[in-house]
């Protein structure tokens, strides 16, 4: 790893003002990809911005028909709250099985979004239940943030502050894991909204958290697994490589949906 | 160059550091306690688990400058001064769960997390699925999963003692 100097600011106004005045400093708050991407030489940071003493960014918070999850709310927070597990027991259960504990002790909701891996968890769920980002600047619809692979919405020097999780009337979610490295080979993120809006966001299968239009067409009418059953997803556009064809991703991608809904009830 | 301050088995340290320089490094070549080994480097092996603020994590993957203010406990902290083992590092003597040894400070570590997390006691399966990070590349884990229920037992007081491995 090559070095580089390290701040901690403690506020967001203050890690801003870093990152701004270098453009080659980036944030860091659990560091479980950011320094195994480092350590690969990845990337060369002149800086890092340590986010993890900023007050602003922590706290999950139910007010109304809305879950408020601060940037730095640990996997292991998430799937321990109170709030959480009340509010959307699907995005507990979620964090719960993110990589494994020690993962789980560092890592961060906002660090998994802001970077958005195409094998993460949590972009689905955010796209899944339309969920809002909100950064130190402007608030984002889960729709406009998810941009491409590793590829969001927000500019150099915008920080992620909070995430807003519209309480759905139901979700669910399901993944098939890479059974070596843990990643998400695809996932399939189904929820109900109170509004009655229905959405399906599948990840790990594309370069990108995407969502499934005739899926949530077919549910919107008829909420069961076997509503999905039949639906094809193409493989035109998904990942290829050596833990699964396109085609074998496709195929998952009903699999997925289907134990989603399922587990959603 | 920047300082941290961090307390590591109960004796307080101020090290000077690099920005890039990792908790494992820390422990391993400032403070020489070469018991947390380094084993992939890469945060899957769980070789370096060690306790930060009484949570396992990776030291291979936690700047020292991280760790700033934190209480750590490596295998080192484990035994009492007289030299009595933890429940858990009698346990993985008792029943065998160890050839080579390179894995076992950071199962031990991740172990006695995975206790402590769960008083009202673990199934077998809970105990295979919360050794998700950390790898053993001879046991086969089968004792290993057997140490961890025998000394969550005795951690949790309803055992006095590590039953005998031949039971």
């Amino acid at each position: 790893m090559y070095d580089f100097a390290y701040h901690k600011p403690g506020s967001v106004a203050d890690a801003v003002k870093l990152l701004t005045a270098d453009p080659e400093a980036r944030p860091i708050s659990g560091g479980q990809t950011l320094l195994p991407a480092l350590k690969h030489r990845l990337n060369r940071p002149t800086a890092l911005v340590d986010l993890s003493g900023i007050a602003e960014l922590k706290g999950i918070r139910k007010e109304g028909d809305t879950l408020t999850i601060g940037a730095l709310a640990r996997h292991v927070d998430v799937a321990e709250s109170a709030e959480v597990t009340s509010a959307i027991p699907a995005l507990a259960r979620m964090a719960a099985n993110i990589g494994d504990i020690q993962v789980r002790n560092r890592g961060t909701i906002g660090g998994s979004v802001a970077n958005n891996d195409p094998a993460a968890d949590y972009p689905a769920a955010v796209l899944g239940l339309g969920a809002t980002i909100v950064t130190d600047r402007r608030r984002i619809a889960a729709d406009d943030f998810f941009q491409g692979m590793f590829t969001t919405a927000l500019e150099p020097g915008e920080l992620l502050v909070a995430i807003e999780f519209p309480i759905p009337e139901k979700a669910g979610y399901a993944k098939m894991r890479n059974p070596a490295s843990r990643y998400v080979m695809t996932g399939a993120f189904v929820a109900r909204l109170r509004s009655g809006e229905v959405r399906v966001a599948i990840n790990g299968a594309g370069p990108c958290v995407f969502r499934q239009a005739e899926m949530e067409k077919a549910l919107s009418a008829n909420w069961s697994p076997e509503a999905v059953a039949n639906i094809r997803q193409s493989p035109e556009g998904l990942n290829s490589d050596i833990h699964g064809s396109a085609e074998y991703r496709a195929h998952l991608v009903t699999v997925m949906a289907k134990r989603a809904v399922a587990e959603a009830g | 160059m920047p300082q941290v301050t961090l307390t590591v088995n109960g004796k307080s340290h101020t090290v000077e550091v690099e920005g890039r320089t990792l908790l494992v490094e820390l422990l391993r070549e400032k403070l020489r306690l070469t018991g947390t080994h380094v084993g992939c480097d890469t945060s899957q092996c769980g070789a370096c688990v060690v306790h930060v603020n009484g949570e396992s994590v990776k030291s291979c993957t936690l700047l020292a400058l991280q760790a700033d203010g934190a209480q750590v406990t490596t295998i080192e902290g484990l035994a009492k001064p007289d030299g009595t083992l933890h429940p858990m590092q009698e346990a993985f003597r008792e029943y065998h769960a160890l050839q080579c040894g390179f894995c076992t400070p950071g199962m031990v570590m991740a172990a006695i997390d995975l206790v402590q997390k769960h008083p009202q006691g673990l199934s077998e399966r809970e105990i295979r699925e919360g050794l998700e990070g950390n790898l053993c590349r001879c046991t086969g884990y089968h004792n290993i999963v057997k140490a961890i229920a025998a000394a969550a037992e005795v951690m949790h007081g309803r055992r006095s003692e590590i039953a005998r491995a031949a039971e």
